[in-house]
C-alpha cells in the first residue's frame, strides 16, 4: 500500500492546527485482592499494587507518543470502586485511602486517579456510606483523586436517599475547597448507568466486570470535526452527518492503534477506545463551535438539541465502523467550563441550565462542569441531580452531574479552575424550593421496559 | 517494533539548503531514504520522505531531537512519525 502525501499532510494538519489528540490513556487496575480489615494493611496493599502495575505507564505512553507523533495529553489510573475494596475494613472513615491513591498517583507521575467511588443505585452498604461521607474531606486534601457515585440505573431505579445525601456532600466538598472556587466538586460526579470502562475523569473507575489490568483510551478531536464541517460548502444536514462520520472514523483508527501499542508494551489487555468529542478550553477545540458551524447563531438557541443529536449519532457511527472496541462513554461531551464556545453561549444568555438538561437527553454525559451560585441549597442540587438521573434511567443511557456551587459567588461571576478544567460562568438556578420532594427519600422505582413511547 | 520505517515531513518556506541539511542529519543517524516526494501546499515547501532504519539500537527520541534542531536552524518544521499511523488511520 502506497502512502499518499495528502493523507500524511491531513494527519499533520489535524494534529498541529486542529488540536487532535489522544486525550487520555487510562490504566484500569483491579484492587479486589487488596482488601484487608486493617486500614494500614489495606493502604499498603493498594499502594504496592498500583505501583506494580503502573510504574511504567507514563514512560511508555511518552515513547508511543514519540513513535507516532500524536500527542497524548493525560495518563490516568482507574481502580475498583474503593467502597467495595474497603467494605471489610474496620476504620471509621476512608480518607486515608484517598491519600494513598493520591500518593500512588504522584509517584507514578500520572495526572488523575479515579475510583474513590461507590455504586449505590439500589441501596447503601456500611462501606458505601463510609466512603460517601469521606468524599468531601478526601477531595479537599488530595490533588489527583477523583470520585464518583452511581445513584441510579435503568434496572434498579433511582436511590433518592443517596441523591439527597449527594446534595449535601457536594455542598460540603465546595465549602472545604472554598479557597479554590469549590474545586473539590470538579472532581466529583454523580452517575446514572455508569459505564465500567470509561477513561474520562472524574467518572472513571475500574468496574468489577473488567479484567485485572486494562488499558482504555480516550480520543478526542472537536477541533478536527469543527474544521471539517466548516470546510463544507453549503452542505445539507445529511452532508454534515456524513462528514462527521468520516472524520470520526479516522480519529478512532488512530486511537485504537495507539491504545493497542501502549497495552502491548505494558503487558496489559487493551480494553476500549472511548471516542468522544471532549472539548478543551483552547480556542476552536469546542463542541459548541461545531453546533454553531451547523448554522445556529449561538449554542443553546432553538435547534441546539437536534444539532447535538446529529453530531452525537454521527460520531458513534464513524467510530463503530472503525473499531470493534468502541466503548466507554463515546459521543459528545458538553462540559461548560471546558468549552470556550459553551462559556460564551452562557455569557450571551443563549445557554441555560434547562437547555443543557434537554441537550443531555441526546449526548454522552450530562450536566458537566456547571457552576451555580454558592448559596444554592443542598436540596436544589439534589433536585438537579434527580432530574438528570431520571433522564438516564428512563432513556437507558448514562447521565451524570458534575456541579459546583462556587462558595461566595453569584450569577455573573466567573470561577477559575485552571488547566483542562477551565473556567465557568455562574449559571442561575430556579429560585423555587424542592426541599419537601427531596426530603421524602426512598427509591424511584425502575421504569417499565415495555410500552415504550 | 513491528516495522522500522518512518515518515519524515518537512514543511516551511522554501530556501536553499533544506534538503541538504535534512539529509545530512539523517545520514549521521544511519537513516536511509526509501522514497522522497516534494509538493507545494498553500505556497509552502513540503517534502515527505519515507525513511528506513536498519540498525537494532536506533534511538528514535535522539533522532527526533536532531531533526527538530536542524529544522529550527533551517526555519522549517520537521516531523518524524512511524509509518503505521498513516497506514492505519485513513483506510480499512
Amino acid at each position: 500500500m502506497v502512502l499518499h502525501p495528502n493523507e500524511i499532510l491531513e494527519t499533520i494538519k489535524m494534529v498541529t492546527n486542529e488540536n487532535l489528540d489522544i486525550r487520555t490513556v487510562t490504566m484500569g487496575i483491579n484492587l479486589l485482592g487488596c482488601s484487608h480489615p486493617d486500614i494500614d494493611t489495606l493502604n499498603r496493599n493498594i499502594y504496592d499494587r498500583i505501583m506494580r502495575c503502573a510504574d511504567k505507564l507514563v514512560s511508555t505512553t511518552k515513547d508511543v507518543q514519540n513513535l507516532y507523533g500524536i500527542p497524548i495529553i493525560n495518563q490516568r489510573i482507574s481502580v475498583t470502586p474503593i467502597a467495595i475494596v474497603a467494605e471489610s475494613c474496620g476504620a471509621d472513615d476512608l480518607v486515608s485511602v484517598a491519600e494513598t491513591l493520591d500518593r500512588a498517583a504522584r509517584d507514578t507521575g500520572i495526572d488523575f486517579i479515579g475510583g474513590f467511588s461507590a455504586l449505590v443505585q439500589k441501596g447503601m452498604t456500611p462501606g458505601d456510606l463510609k466512603l460517601i461521607n469521606s468524599i468531601p474531606q478526601a477531595l479537599a486534601i488530595t490533588k489527583k483523586v477523583c470520585s464518583s457515585v452511581n445513584v441510579a440505573t435503568t434496572k434498579a431505579g433511582i436511590n433518592m436517599d443517596a441523591v439527597a445525601l449527594m446534595g449535601r456532600v457536594i455542598k460540603e466538598a465546595a465549602e472545604l475547597t472554598r479557597d479554590s472556587g469549590g474545586l473539590g466538586c470538579a472532581k466529583l460526579v454523580v452517575f446514572a448507568n455508569a459505564p465500567e470502562d470509561n477513561p474520562f475523569m472524574a467518572g472513571a473507575f475500574h468496574g468489577v466486570g473488567e479484567p485485572d489490568c486494562v488499558i482504555n483510551v480516550g480520543v478526542s478531536g472537536p477541533g478536527v470535526v469543527n474544521s471539517a464541517v466548516r470546510a463544507l460548502e453549503n452542505p445539507s444536514l445529511g452532508d454534515i452527518s456524513e462528514c462527521i462520520k468520516k472524520t470520526a472514523f479516522k480519529i478512532t483508527r488512530m486511537g485504537e492503534m495507539v491504545g493497542k501499542e501502549v497495552a502491548r508494551r505494558l503487558n496489559a489487555q487493551f480494553g476500549v477506545l472511548d471516542l468522544s468529542l471532549a472539548p478543551t478550553p483552547a480556542v476552536g477545540d469546542s463542541v459548541a463551535a461545531i453546533l454553531e458551524a451547523m448554522g445556529l447563531e449561538s449554542c443553546g438557541t432553538h435547534g441546539t438539541t437536534a444539532a447535538l443529536a446529529l453530531l452525537n449519532d454521527a460520531v458513534k457511527k464513524g467510530g463503530a465502523m472503525a473499531s470493534s472496541s468502541v466503548g466507554g462513554l463515546s459521543g459528545a461531551f458538553i462540559p461548560v467550563s471546558e468549552d470556550e464556545g459553551m462559556i460564551k453561549a452562557v455569557q450571551r444568555g443563549s445557554l441555560t441550565l434547562d437547555k443543557l438538561e434537554a441537550m443531555t437527553c441526546v449526548c454522552s454525559v450530562g450536566l458537566d462542569m456547571i457552576a451555580v451560585p454558592g448559596d444554592t441549597s443542598a436540596s436544589t442540587i439534589s433536585a438537579i441531580i434527580a432530574d438528570e438521573m431520571a433522564i438516564g434511567m428512563i432513556n437507558k443511557k448514562t447521565t451524570a452531574v458534575r456541579i459546583i456551587p462556587a462558595p461566595g459567588m453569584e450569577v455573573g461571576d466567573m470561577v477559575e479552575f485552571g488547566g483542562l478544567l477551565g473556567s465557568a460562568p455562574i449559571m442561575p438556578v430556579h429560585p423555587f424550593s424542592s426541599e419537601t420532594f427531596i426530603a421524602r427519600g426512598g427509591r424511584i422505582p425502575a421504569p417499565i421496559q415495555s410500552l415504550t413511547n | 517494533m513491528p516495522s522500522s520505517r518512518f515518515v519524515v515531513t518537512v514543511i516551511g518556506l522554501d530556501r536553499v539548503g533544506i534538503v541538504a541539511g535534512i539529509t545530512r542529519v539523517m545520514a549521521e543517524h544511519s537513516v536511509n531514504i526509501a522514497d522522497i516526494r516534494q509538493t507545494i501546499m498553500d505556497d509552502l515547501f513540503t517534502m515527505i520522505m519515507l525513511a528506513e532504519v536498519k540498525s537494532e539500537n536506533f534511538d528514535l527520541a535522539l533522532f527526533q531531537q536532531a531533526m527538530t534542531a536542524i529544522g529550527e536552524e533551517l526555519g522549517v518544521q520537521v516531523i518524524v512519525q512511524h509509518e503505521d499511523i498513516f497506514r492505519f488511520m485513513h483506510r480499512i
